[in-house]
């Protein structure tokens, strides 16, 4: 297995080749103001040692897997976005409720084209809580082609149950609207009619950018002469063809983050451990399990908008290489030189103390020109690096989930602030390749599958059972070997006040990408 | 004391402090406020009226929306629906009601009498009957005084209506409201029995529309200006700070249409190598540390998230989570042996004797 992975973050795309559990080169190339730019140059610099062709000359790459923060930075900064008709089916329910609702009044201005709300929708049991209201269906598509909109969100109370109801309109909205971009809040998955709507809208209001954004991943790599299949990876770690991902971009909103962690566990070989990674403004902290981060289970605002993405659970603090350091009183953080670093840190000529410094001084980094830090001796170099060191211990602290020690992995281009001992960690590992850990993620990606629904009149093991179906089904047709697919989070809950013994059962299975 | 407006900033406090007293269950607030906001926008206002106002033989309508909260997160919450039951009991009883109060100020059902209100152009009475949340019926003062239990409305957003003419004991009424609930899909609004002037100033449990607004300001106060919104809301009420600690262990199961189980923690901070456990049913019932009871029903057993001060619900606790347990006092009426018979720990099975926090 031959595969290339890219993390298009804020500062730098960096790409690795990983060859059979190896990785074989990584490289860092500035990021683009065209993302397109960023990934060719990022990937004429892995090539230009050949190591992307065989002994034949040709190119031999099995999967080319890219991860990006385009989508989520579009709605954080309301850019290109697109305007959206939304349409729910469950009148008369939630009526007083509508569709962006509980929307930022600046984002709903951008995004909501018209909303529809028509009968339909099921009930807990998966009878038809009402009739789907199919002429006035069609109705409303007249209303948005007449306004011209081509992206749809439909929702659809328990949907996540019975998704019929939302197939059928958008069946009949397709009728109207041939080339409508279409989501249907039932493949955003679970139980929360306004937070799957918001999630549903989010993608509709995406969809141009989806399409263009992918298609210039997909010119990218073929102008850099490789024949692979792209994937986009996802917010919970595993990736998803090109075509699911621009059929769904906001499965693709944290990826950046979650690609470090998994890239932490690839480099350093432990599947239980915490992660912190060290970037040039803010560190993260987040937990492996089973070698995939920890998930937020509570509600996540995207930019102000209340959604359930699967999204991992990290604590950011302001701590990195590039963080303002005074001395009297001593203080690290949360001020960043950011991408100046190379220019504005005193290494480098510039005037601003940050933590690069110090440890340049200290000989830990040999970078810049160590006689303009001469001045700082030792003593200070060791209050400094404490001082990041208690930052370091503090959100680790935070984010732990047990009191004994666990071991620590440290990753990201400000690694070098993390010391070999820390209160409440077991061992520090620091790792080769560890500044590009968010591409290596990126290129052992997996595929998921997950299934979140209301089992009744089963036994616990076969609602679990059943569950576990459903989920390796989505898996497989996400792109999926089933031979390797594994069951990592399973949860079950009984619901009360329901009858006949419901269960809410969650499951999620990964496997490795298919061959071919 | 007069009447008084409720602002908006009132409800969004309303919000935050009826889900701290909801003690883990009750239902996320969250929709209802949505309501309000909109309800406000549109211009409607709400005025807020001490029990002491009433006469004697006013009638106060109490509702409370039943169901499973499930059923509520998909099918959302329409304003209206509450309204249209209070409107039913009208018509079928003759009365006018004088104003709206809640069945529980714990979780959703605080916001439920103000959409009623709102759409009803009457005041809500600043009283509830449980001083928290409950899971049935009988677990209210008007059962603790045996007063009577019907009849009552249910209606749902299609439009079904039932009237609940007469049973014998709350026991009967909480079995009856129930299957019909669960025939409309598992979630109903209510106007349960009807209450004069007179009982609701002997039994309602006064001020707690205040209170849970006093609490929720506390929070977001403290919020806003970093400070400790654990340590505000302990400034504001007399409760007794337990514990502090993760989540390392939650075990869910259903019976009798209810959700039990347990929630472990290990300590931290002052607290550190002491490790509780709090068993709930829907609400968090009894807490033990070290394996000794040190708070039960009917003290208020508060599980809050360290960081927000915002309250931690029974069906959305999780692993990892950093937590605050606090105790808040308990409403007098269950102190009563009368009232320990209702909502004691003996009536969740634990065969424990009720010692309060803050006895």
């Amino acid at each position: 297995m031959r595969r290339i992975g890219i993390d298009v973050g804020g500062t730098n795309t960096d790409a690795v080749l990983i060859e059979d559990g190896k990785v074989v080169r990584a490289v860092k190339a500035p990021t683009s103001e065209d993302v397109t730019t960023g990934i060719l140059d990022s990937l004429k610099s892995l090539g230009s040692t050949g190591v992307l062709k065989d002994a034949g000359g040709a190119k031999r790459i099995d999967g080319v897997m890219i991860g990006t923060t385009h989508f989520i930075n579009a709605v954080v900064q309301r850019r290109h976005l697109t305007k959206v008709a939304a349409l729910r089916l469950g009148m008369p329910a939630s009526a007083s409720l509508p569709p962006f609702c509980d929307w930022p009044e600046d984002l709903a201005a951008l995004v909501r084209g018209g909303v529809w709300m028509v009968e339909g929708g099921h009930e807990y049991d998966g009878r038809p809580f009402m009739p789907l209201d199919e002429a006035a269906v069609t109705r409303a598509a007249g209303e948005m082609k007449a306004a011209g909109l081509g992206a749809v969100g439909i929702s659809a109370i328990f949907s996540p149950l019975d998704p019929g109801h939302e197939r059928r309109a958008a069946e009949l909205v397709r009728a109207v609207l041939p080339d409508a971009a279409i989501t249907c809040s039932s493949d955003l998955g679970r139980i929360g009619l306004l937070e799957r709507e918001n999630a549903g809208l989010l993608n509709a209001a995406l969809a141009d950018l989806a399409r263009d954004t992918i298609a210039a991943f997909e010119k990218a790599i073929r102008e850099s002469g490789i024949a692979a299949p792209l994937f986009i990876t996802q917010n919970d770690g595993t990736v998803a063809e090109a075509a699911q991902a621009r059929r769904l971009p906001v499965y693709s909103f944290a990826s950046g983050a979650t690609n470090s962690m998994r890239g932490a566990a690839y480099l350093s070989g432990l599947a239980d451990a915490m992660v912190i990674d060290v970037g040039g403004t803010t560190t993260d902290v987040g937990q492996l399990r089973h070698g995939f981060p920890r998930e937020a289970n509570s509600v996540v605002q995207v930019g102000g908008v209340r959604t359930l993405f699967r999204m991992p659970d990290l604590l950011s603090i302001g701590l990195g290489g590039g963080s303002h350091v005074s001395l009297d009183p001593l203080k690290v953080g949360p001020v960043s030189v950011g991408y100046r670093l190379l220019k504005d840190g005193i290494a480098f000529g510039g005037r601003q103390l940050t933590t690069t410094d110090i440890a340049v001084a200290a000989g830990v980094l040999a970078l810049g020109d160590r006689a303009r830090v001469a001045h700082l001796d030792a003593a200070t170099c060791r209050k400094v690096f404490a001082e990041a060191a208690r930052l370091a211990e503090e959100a680790i602290d935070r984010m732990k989930t047990e009191a004994a020690d666990v071991p620590l992995i440290a990753v990201g281009g400000g690694a070098f602030l993390i010391p070999e001992k820390l209160a409440g960690v077991s061992r520090v590992i620091h790792v080769e390749h560890g500044d590009c850990a968010n591409a290596v993620g990126a290129a052992i990606a997996q595929v998921s599958g997950e299934c979140d629904q209301i089992f009744k009149d089963m036994t616990r093991t076969e609602a679990i059972a059943a569950a576990q179906g459903i989920a390796q089904d989505r898996a497989v047709a996400a792109g999926a070997d089933r031979a390797s697919l594994a069951t990592i989070e399973s949860e079950d809950m009984p619901l009360a006040y329901l009858p006949g013994n419901s269960v809410r059962v969650r499951v999620r299975v990964v496997g490795d990408v298919a061959a071919g | 004391m007069a009447l008084r407006d409720i602002t908006l900033d009132d409800i969004e406090s309303l919000a935050v402090g009826a889900w701290v007293l909801g003690t883990g269950g009750g239902g996320s607030p969250y929709l209802g406020l949505l309501n309000m906001r909109a309800l406000y926008k549109e211009g409607h206002r709400v005025r807020l009226m001490p029990s002491q106002e009433l006469a004697d033989d006013d009638w106060v309508a109490a509702v409370s929306n039943m169901g499973a909260p499930l059923v509520g997160q998909e099918r959302l919450t329409d304003s209206r629906t509450i309204a249209r039951a209070v409107a039913l009991m009208e018509r079928h009883t003759g009365y006018r009601f004088r104003g709206i109060m809640a069945l529980e100020i714990g979780g959703g059902n605080s916001i439920q009498p103000l959409m009623a209100a709102a759409h009803l152009g009457r005041p809500v009475i600043d009283a509830d009957m449980m001083g928290r949340a409950y899971p049935e019926a009988q677990m209210t003062s008007v059962a603790v005084a045996d007063l009577a239990p019907c009849p009552l409305t249910t209606v749902d957003v299609r439009g079904l209506e039932s009237v609940v003419e007469k049973v014998p004991t709350w026991k009967w009424m909480e079995r009856v409201s129930r299957k019909i609930c669960t025939e409309y899909g598992s979630i109903a609004s209510t106007c349960k029995a009807p209450r004069t002037g007179a009982e609701v100033k002997k039994w309602g449990i006064q001020g707690t529309t205040t209170k849970a607004i006093a609490i929720g300001h506390a929070v977001r106060e403290a919020q806003r200006r970093h400070e400790d919104p654990i340590a505000a809301i302990l400034s504001v009420e007399p409760g007794k700070l337990l514990y502090k600690g993760k989540v390392v262990d939650v075990e869910r199961r259903a019976t009798e249409g209810f959700l039990r189980g347990r929630t472990r923690f290990d300590g931290m901070d002052d607290w550190r190598g002491a490790a509780m456990e709090i068993n709930f049913q829907n609400e968090w019932i009894v807490a033990w540390l070290d394996g000794k009871p040190i708070a039960m029903s009917p003290d208020l057993i508060c599980v809050l998230d360290s960081v927000s001060g915002e309250a931690v619900g029974t069906e959305t606790i999780r692993y990892g989570q950093r937590v605050t347990v606090i105790a808040l006092p308990p409403p007098p009426v269950f102190l009563s042996p009368k009232g320990l018979q209702h909502v004691g720990p003996r009536a969740f099975g634990y065969d424990i004797e009720f010692k309060s926090v803050f006895a």
